[in-house]
């Protein structure tokens, strides 16, 4: 009987220590969920690039809001949100973006900053792409020298961006032996790239931010075609009532105000010695990199 | 190997300078995978035991999903859980996705079946005489299974550690149903990706060199335990 009782007791201990351990992350989910947590799905690039470190604490500390940044790439952020899992987007893929909100998605798309897509690859550059000013013009030759090409292929915003520059050029990559897909993040993709001495396309951000073990040299840049263009998007609470369109709303009103965009525009410079990403709020898609 | 002694030293710079951050991850992930082995070892171990010392149609088949649930892949186990804690998943009023507590709901399903199969085995793996030694000495039911469970306190240590080990060092579920949200449900695995795609080999690798540490820590402590038992 005395054995019983102890692990009677033993079993009410561990509860005990369960509760105790489970009560703190309950807290933590916040005091009211409903209102106060934000959704975010956002690219890689936003993420990995430091600059959501920077802006979503002085936005949380301003609104009371809690931000839960899911950083993954475009095509997987707008699945997210086409199935009302997340009540914001920050997203860098045009095309893809204007379906999304055609189909009643996403709402009030606003513009919020650019910066270009580069196309990088080894210092011997043997398919000599280097100082070509169109980027197709570019791949056409990377194609024709059979050179590696390390692709995205996740369904990205530069992924999206590069299916359609080779498109412009015309050529079909996909189960080319020289044309290699990691399915990866930005920046392991560029790690890739570097260990096969292959070209990528990359956005500058992530290529700045990693530079210092990246032995790659930009080789095109500059094309009107390259550039990389961030909006923001609400989701649409009228398809998903369980979105958090206040919160998605503080949160978009945020990214285009003044404040955030004069943070942008200094965001990296002490870093990198220039802006990664050039704040466009207000804009039009047509006026930008000129 | 520069790189992996910069790690490592920036690893003992962090550990002595008490990062907040990296404490903050560090805790965190010991809660996650604590809390998550603490479920699995009761759930694991009392269907462990009730499999093994009872017959019934169907036992093999039982002991065979048992067995092949320890190596469930973390990453289905992750896509299984978002589906259903997502707004639009039958779970999704709780509305946990994306926290610590569906992080622990994740751990608990991929550590459960391991604690539950090595316990089975435990159970199973004593000598079978002794159940009927021990009843016929009086005791009650009850009684007979936490005698056996002391019995076989050896490899159930060994399943902790196995359970634990398991989850400490997951990453696939624990960044599909988490999300990695800083000061949130960013654990050690998690934040080591991270910061291998933000290109900062050296903090990955000293996060790397910490949840070693840690897991080695725990397992040392249990094996103190468990060799102490024995001894005796």
């Amino acid at each position: 009987m005395k054995n019983l009782r102890r692990s009677k007791l033993t079993v009410l201990f561990t509860i005990a220590v369960l509760l105790a351990f489970c009560a703190p992350s309950a807290d933590a989910a916040g005091k009211k969920p409903e209102q106060k947590n934000i959704i975010l799905a956002t690219t890689t690039s936003t993420q990995d690039s430091g600059l959501l470190d920077v802006l979503i604490p002085i936005f949380e500390k301003k609104t009371g809001y809690f931000v839960k940044t899911i950083a993954v790439g475009s095509g997987q952020a707008m699945a997210m949100g086409q199935k009302g899992e997340a009540d914001v987007m920050l997203v860098h893929s045009p095309d893809a973006e204007k379906k999304f909100v055609e189909e009643g998605y996403g709402v009030n798309r606003r513009l919020i900053m650019h910066n270009d897509f580069i196309i990088i690859g080894p210092a011997d550059d043997p398919a000599k792409i280097k100082g070509v000013k169109a980027a197709a013009e570019a791949l056409k030759r990377i194609a024709a020298a059979e050179a590696l090409f390390v692709s995205r292929g996740d369904n990205s915003g530069t992924h999206a961006k590069e299916k359609a520059l080779w498109k412009q050029a015309e050529i079909t990559p996909a189960g080319q032996k020289w044309y290699q897909e990691t399915g990866l993040g930005m920046g392991q993709t560029l790690n890739v790239a570097a260990e096969k001495k292959g070209y990528t396309l990359a956005d500058r951000g992530t290529y700045l931010a990693l530079k210092k073990n990246i032995p790659l040299d930009i080789l095109v840049e500059g094309d009107a075609s390259l550039l990389n263009i961030y909006h923001v998007m609400e989701i649409n609470s009228a398809k998903w009532p369980k979105v958090n369109a206040a919160g998605a709303k503080a949160f978009a009103d945020f990214f285009v105000s003044n404040e955030t965009q004069k943070i942008i525009e200094t965001f990296g410079v002490d870093k990198f010695g220039s802006p990664l990403f050039f704040p466009d709020a207000g804009k039009k898609v047509e006026d930008l990199g000129k | 190997m520069e790189l992996i002694l910069q790690g490592i030293i920036k690893a003992f710079h962090l550990l002595v300078s008490f990062d907040p951050e990296v404490m903050g991850i560090t805790w965190l992930s010991l809660k996650i995978s604590g809390t998550a082995t603490f479920i699995s070892l009761f759930i694991g171990v009392s269907v462990g035991v009730a499999v093994a010392l009872n017959d019934f149609f169907g036992k093999r088949l039982v002991i065979s999903i048992i067995n092949t649930g320890m190596g469930l892949p973390p990453v289905v186990v992750g896509l299984f859980v978002t589906m259903m804690i997502w707004r639009s998943g039958p779970f999704g009023f709780l509305e946990i996705l994306y926290t610590p507590a569906a992080m622990i709901i994740a751990q608990s399903i991929i550590a459960t079946p391991i604690v539950m199969g090595i316990s089975l085995a435990a159970i199973q793996n004593l000598p079978p005489n002794l159940r009927l030694q021990i009843l016929s000495l009086g005791a009650s039911r009850l009684q007979m299974v936490w005698v056996l469970v002391k019995e076989s306190r050896l490899p159930l240590l060994a399943a902790v550690m196995a359970g634990f080990g398991g989850v400490i060092s997951e990453i696939g579920a624990s960044i599909m149903v988490g999300g990695n949200i800083k000061g949130y449900s960013r654990v050690l695995t998690t934040a080591t990706v991270m910061e291998t795609g933000k290109g900062n080999f050296d903090l990955a690798i000293a996060l790397g060199v910490i949840l070693l540490l840690l897991a080695f820590t725990i397992n040392f402590l249990l094996t103190q335990i468990q060799q102490r038992q024995q001894s005796r």
